[in-house]
């Protein structure tokens, strides 16, 4: 153990729920959630399906530490092909629904086909059962998660659901869990909807056990606990400042996109950074801020819950936004701000509530939105296309229109909802879209950070700052400095952070306890709990399998080497101002090392010796 | 407000007399709880405690789970340790009272015997009451009452045999589980309109019903039992609308009342037949005192007195009323919330105070008939005054928090009408507040 | 000298780690659903409550117990269920008014908090020290003390 060994497989054609034993051969190789759902969704559907056809399959899976005591121990994630990068997706989220699933039997869901008219899922430890959700169709993520409490009567059940956004086909639509935690990118939400599957909830009363060794799993586990709690960035930074320790940092650096990455730097980031939330407002003296959260079993409780300034434009006579809820990460405080210029904190918080409340991946709406508002720039967007609205950037009402027009699919929304590919394509400025495979960057310019370069270029679910973090080296020097500037070694240091990042993410831990943690940290956790030997050595291997497994879906999926590429505007435009001043990013000269650390071909393809070595599926 | 109430001797402060002589008739909850009480407050002393079983004293609570087989007679009794009263020089008297003489202080016992006493406090509990249908006396019919009935009960359960419940009150439920396990086909039969009557309201009431049909219990409501007719082997059991059954056993659980009846001529005032008392427990009479069962105490919701018949009011009146003995008028008895707890077959439902709502007041109720899980909670303005839930287990006492602490729920009351099960949230709210 | 857990909501993230390190050390699995401290999440406020049993002086759960059950640990001070005594009638539960006595229906027993037998492992599992184990007579029990009167306005019938 600490795998339940049961997966749960539903079938939405035709109504069948079916329990089934785990692969534990493939959980051997693929550890559990990223690794081992992709297996299943390797072996199971064909990569060149349509994304929003019955199909595709949609999984959601828990890691062998999911539901322990390991701190962060709480995540789940979603694989499926992608709507957005025809790609493979996986979506980690947080909060309590994966621990829930968890504890309630089950390593894994598998949902496949397609329901005739709206459906929901409820668990409730070893039943599952279908039932109609016409009634649900139509409603907020928060509407329908207030619905099934009331049906279910149980408030400790835990939902995960697909907002109106989702319905209308968004392609980024997320599946948003426990209110504001989500499986975001990638339009993951997006299949959920197009299977007419409007949410899962499950309560699980059977824990988690079966450590393999309990004393030395509850040492190791009270060991590690204290060195994220004695670590700067995991002790102190994320508790007090959450994510948004980032904006001014990586804004002093010169790696800020901003405007649609026409700018490294941005001057309203001090506005919408994680010092500025702690600020007590005119109106009534109280900080964006209320609390720090944590997800289920996070000693770190990076989570930020907030309010909006009840007289703020954006809420007005609206009390249903009045109350605290998910407050601004990095990542969406910079794609709702410095992308779209926007420094209005509670336009930015009023905006992240609603891409919660019907679910949509707040980085690929900010920066679709960004992208807009440079197509309006340049006059390919008119009023005349919006119906009216003003796209300038920086504009708050803009944003604001933008968020509730997407939420509900309505008229420019649609669009919106399309992200910025098909957005820019559309308004024929296709270099404008500030994305790989489809989906856009998140919150690092690769200009000022050049190891994100390669990072976005070569990340299997498309643009992604969650595939290898090297920021944690380029900025923060963990685990080693390196400088931001340099190509130099980066090809390495990508694949190193790709290979870990893919065995945490496979584990059921959060990518967030790296600035603390090394695989050196978490393989005696994972040793003492589950069934096997797990050393660092293996992790890795692990890793590297899972990295090579998704390459090698997506490939047969139709992408290439070509799609391991930038925008121009980052491989031409230098950075106007700050560090990075006159730079571009480098990733020609890191990416035939890559493919060849890789074990790849030159032009990108996984050799033969490759997939024999860890033994791929053919 | 207690001036003019039986036997309250206003401001005349009476002193500890020490080798005081305490006797306490019944040897339940209250009686023994008196009697640790009493001990503690006074070393010196003289206790005894006289009780009309055989058997140690033991708790009727536990009577079903002896009958289920979860725990052997000794599982029952009140208290564990070996000698335990002989420890604290608490004597137990096995005889029964048969009059009390309030004016020599006295008592007379049926083994003839005669026991003087300095404070008494009567804690005898309650009887069973035997329907007065022909053929009650029939050897096959039975109360579930004693260790005894218990006994009984055991010995003519066995698998397949056609047994007769009467009354599906508290008792009755409770009991419900022992004889479904034992395999036996059960017809109860209850002369309201729906289970536990007194305790439940209709909704709570009929979901229970439909829970026992399900489990295989063939519950008869608004029915009466006519008859009990020998047959030769099974007995026939007539029941109102013409209907009739053949049972290997009948089993009483239609009520009980106070048993008091001693006390009868002996100028103890008593009220339907229970011992009427003042909030510091004492009787009519200054120097007995009435706890438990027996007693007419004061309820915390409605100020009125009252019988309940519950384990907690129990002991709070044998702690109450051994306080005042020790030291007449030292301890005033708030009231006790009326609250009970019942498992049917598994299925757990509780109640609490004002649980059928006040005039005036609101009501919120969340149900789930698939799931047989229901809430109801009565408000008397922003404050919760009573409760009926079914299927719930976990947090419930905070209903017994919030009623008691006569907590003012503000907003929280919207918020509890809306969602009935968020009182443990609602209590943390306004209690930490 | 008696300890006493110490809670202090201000500083909890909600993190169940407590809830996690209960259950495991009374249940052997990972089970907030079976924890006897329980985390509330108020999400409208933005706040995160710990509560358990306060080993209160009253001591409601042990008097309303019918077969003794219930008894205190002289050298913690906490009222302790003795499984193999424990009948599961559930007087307890309702008699409690702070609703942390529960009945666990896998077991047909009540569970509340022991404090681990004077190592509460709640207290030790807690990375903000909102839950602390400290001396009964530090101001956090006071606290809690203040708190427990509230509800109790029969206390002055007790002893």
């Amino acid at each position: 153990m600490s795998w339940t060994k049961k997966i749960l497989r539903v079938n939405l054609t035709n109504g069948e729920v079916a329990e089934e034993p785990l692969n534990m051969d493939w959980a051997a190789q693929y550890i559990g959630q990223r690794g081992l759902g992709t297996r299943y969704l390797v072996e199971e559907t064909d990569p060149t399906c349509d994304a929003l056809g019955a199909d595709n399959k949609l999984i959601f899976a828990t890691g062998p530490l999911t539901g322990t005591a390991v701190s962060t121990g709480g995540r789940y994630s979603v694989i499926c092909k992608s709507p957005l990068t025809g790609a493979v997706a996986c979506s980690n989220s947080g909060g309590f629904f994966g621990a829930e699933l968890k504890s309630a039997g089950w390593d894994m869901i598998i949902f496949e086909g397609k329901a005739g008219s709206p459906v929901r899922l409820h668990i409730e430890n070893e039943k599952a059962e279908i039932i109609p959700a016409d009634d649900l169709w139509g409603k907020t993520v928060w509407e329908t998660d207030k619905l099934i409490h009331a049906a279910v009567q149980d408030p400790q059940v835990r939902v995960a659901a697909v907002g109106r956004s989702a319905e209308a086909g968004c392609l980024y639509s997320a599946i948003i869990n426990d209110l504001h935690r989500a499986a975001g990118r990638s339009g993951v939400g997006t299949v959920m909807a197009s299977k007419n599957l409007k949410a899962v909830s499950v309560r699980g009363t059977r824990g988690v056990g079966n450590i393999k060794d309990p004393v030395r799993f509850m040492k190791s586990v009270a060991e590690q606990k204290q060195v994220l709690a004695e670590n700067a960035v995991t002790g102190q930074g994320l508790p007090a400042l959450g994510t948004q320790v980032l904006m001014n940092v990586i804004n002093e650096v010169g790696a800020l996109p901003t405007h649609n990455m026409r700018d490294v730097q941005f001057e309203g980031a001090n506005n919408i950074s994680g010092e500025a939330m702690l600020e007590a407002r005119e109106s009534d003296g109280k900080p964006n801020l209320t609390t720090n959260a944590a997800c289920f079993g996070c000693t770190i409780a990076c989570g930020r819950i907030s309010t909006i300034d009840k007289g703020h434009f954006t809420v007005e006579n609206k009390p249903e936004y009045w109350g605290n809820s998910g407050g601004l990460e990095y990542e969406a405080a910079w794609a709702l701000g410095a992308a779209t210029g926007v420094d209005d904190l509670d336009t930015l918080t009023y905006a992240n509530f609603v891409c919660n409340e019907d679910g949509m991946d707040p980085i690929s709406f900010g920066a679709t939105v960004g992208a807009a508002m440079d197509l309006f720039d340049l006059g390919a967007i008119t009023t005349e296309d919006t119906g009216g609205m003003d796209l300038s950037f920086g504009s708050s009402e803009a944003l604001a229109w933008c968020v509730e027009k997407v939420a509900a699919g309505e008229g420019f929304g649609k669009e919106i909802g399309m992200g910025s590919k098909k957005l820019c394509e559309k308004y024929g400025h296709p270099g404008l879209s500030m994305s790989v495979k489809g989906q856009e960057f998140p919150a690092y310019d690769p200009r000022g950070i050049q190891g994100m370069g390669l990072t976005y270029a070569t990340s299997n679910r498309g643009a992604c700052h969650l595939r290898s973090y090297t920021v944690a080296s380029e900025i923060l020097g963990i685990p080693e400095k390196t400088d931001p500037l340099e190509t130099e070694g980066k090809a390495g240091l990508v694949k190193a952070f790709q290979d870990a990042t893919a065995a945490v993410d496979s584990m059921g831990l959060c990518v967030f306890t790296t600035f603390a943690w090394s695989l050196d940290n978490m393989a005696p956790q994972m040793d003492a709990a589950c069934d096997g030997e797990w050393t660092v050595e293996r992790l890795v291997e692990a890793g590297e399998r899972v990295w090579n497994l998704e390459r090698d879906y997506n490939m047969k999926a139709g992408l290439t080497g070509a799609d391991d590429n930038l925008p121009a505007r980052l491989l031409k435009e230098a950075a106007k101002t700050g560090p990075a001043e006159g730079k571009v990013c480098g990733l020609d000269e890191m990416l035939p090392e890559y493919y060849s650390l890789r074990g790849w071909t030159p032009d990108g393809q996984v050799t033969r010796e490759t997939r024999q070595k860890f033994s791929l599926p053919a | 407000m207690d001036a003019g109430r039986p036997g309250d001797p206003g401001n005349q402060a009476e002193i500890l007399v020490a080798g005081m002589k305490h006797v306490i008739v019944g040897a339940g909850p209250a009686g023994v709880v008196a009697a640790e009480t009493l001990r503690k407050l006074d070393p010196e002393a003289e206790i005894a405690m006289i009780g009309d079983e055989p058997e140690p004293p033991y708790s009727r609570m536990a009577i079903p789970y002896l009958l289920s087989d979860h725990i052997d007679e000794a599982g029952t009794y009140l208290r564990k340790q070996p000698g335990h009263f002989v420890h604290h020089s608490i004597e137990v008297v096995a005889d029964t009272v048969a009059s009390v003489d309030t004016r020599d202080k006295q008592l007379w016992l049926t083994g003839g015997g005669a026991v003087s006493y300095d404070r008494l406090l009567v804690a005898t509990g309650s009887v069973p009451i035997l329907p007065p249908v022909s053929g009650i006396d029939h050897e096959k019919v039975t109360n579930c009452w004693t260790l005894e009935d218990a006994r009984k009960i055991s010995r003519g359960c066995a698998p397949g045999a056609s047994v007769v419940l009467i009354g599906a009150g508290f008792i009755g439920c409770i009991i419900l589980e022992a004889l479904v396990s034992a395999g036996v086909k059960l017809t109860v039969i209850e002369m309201g309109n729906r289970m536990v009557p007194r305790m439940l309201d209709e909704t709570c009431g009929a979901l229970l019903e439909r829970w026992c049909g399900e489990k295989g219990v063939n519950v008869m409501t608004n029915a009466q039992v006519e008859a009990i007719e020998d047959a030769g082997g099974p007995v026939k059991v007539r029941i109102s609308g013409g209907r009739e059954v053949n049972a290997e056993l009948v089993i009483s659980a239609a009520g009980v009342r106070a048993n008091a009846k001693f006390l009868e001529g002996s100028g103890v005032e008593l009220s339907d037949g229970a011992v009427v008392v003042d909030r510091h427990m004492c009787s009519s009479v200054p120097g007995i005192y009435a706890a438990g069962d027996v007693a007419c105490g004061r309820d915390f919701s409605t100020g009125e007195y009252s019988v309940q018949a519950i384990q907690p009011t129990a002991v709070e009146h044998g702690r109450v009323a051994a306080h005042n003995m020790a030291n007449h008028g030292s301890v005033t008895h708030p009231g006790s919330v009326l609250m009970n707890i019942l498992d049917t077959i598994g299925l757990i439902s509780s109640s609490y105070g004002q649980w059928q709502g006040v005039e005036g007041g609101d009501t919120a109720t969340l149900v789930d008939e698939e799931a047989f899980r229901y809430i109801q909670l009565q408000f008397d303005g922003d404050r919760l005054v009573g409760a009926n839930t079914l299927g719930l287990t976990q947090h419930v006492g905070v209903i017994r928090g919030l009623v008691q602490g006569r907590f003012r729920l503000g907003r929280w009351k919207d918020r509890l009408m809306k969602n009935p099960l968020l009182v443990m949230e609602a209590y943390l709210a306004v209690s930490q507040g | 000298m008696l300890r006493s857990l110490s809670i202090d909501a201000e500083k909890c993230t909600g993190c169940l780690q407590c809830e996690m390190a209960c259950s495991y050390e009374n249940e052997g699995v990972f089970n907030p659903a079976k924890s006897r401290i329980k985390v509330f999440t108020f999400h409208d406020e933005g706040r995160f409550v710990p509560y358990t049993c306060t080993q209160c002086d009253e001591a409601w759960c042990l008097h309303a117990c019918p077969v003794e059950a219930i008894v205190m640990n002289k050298a913690t001070g906490a009222m302790e269920v003795a499984d193999s005594v424990c009948v599961g009638c559930k007087v307890c539960t309702i008699a409690c008014p702070f609703g942390t006595v529960n009945y666990n229906q896998d077991t047909g027993k009540v569970i509340k908090c022991d404090l681990c037998g004077g190592d509460p492992k709640c207290a030790e599992a807690c990375p903000t020290d909102a839950i602390v184990y400290v001396d009964a007579d530090a101001t956090g029990l006071d606290k809690m003390r203040a708190w427990a009167a509230k509800t109790d306005n029969a206390a002055s019938a007790r002893g």
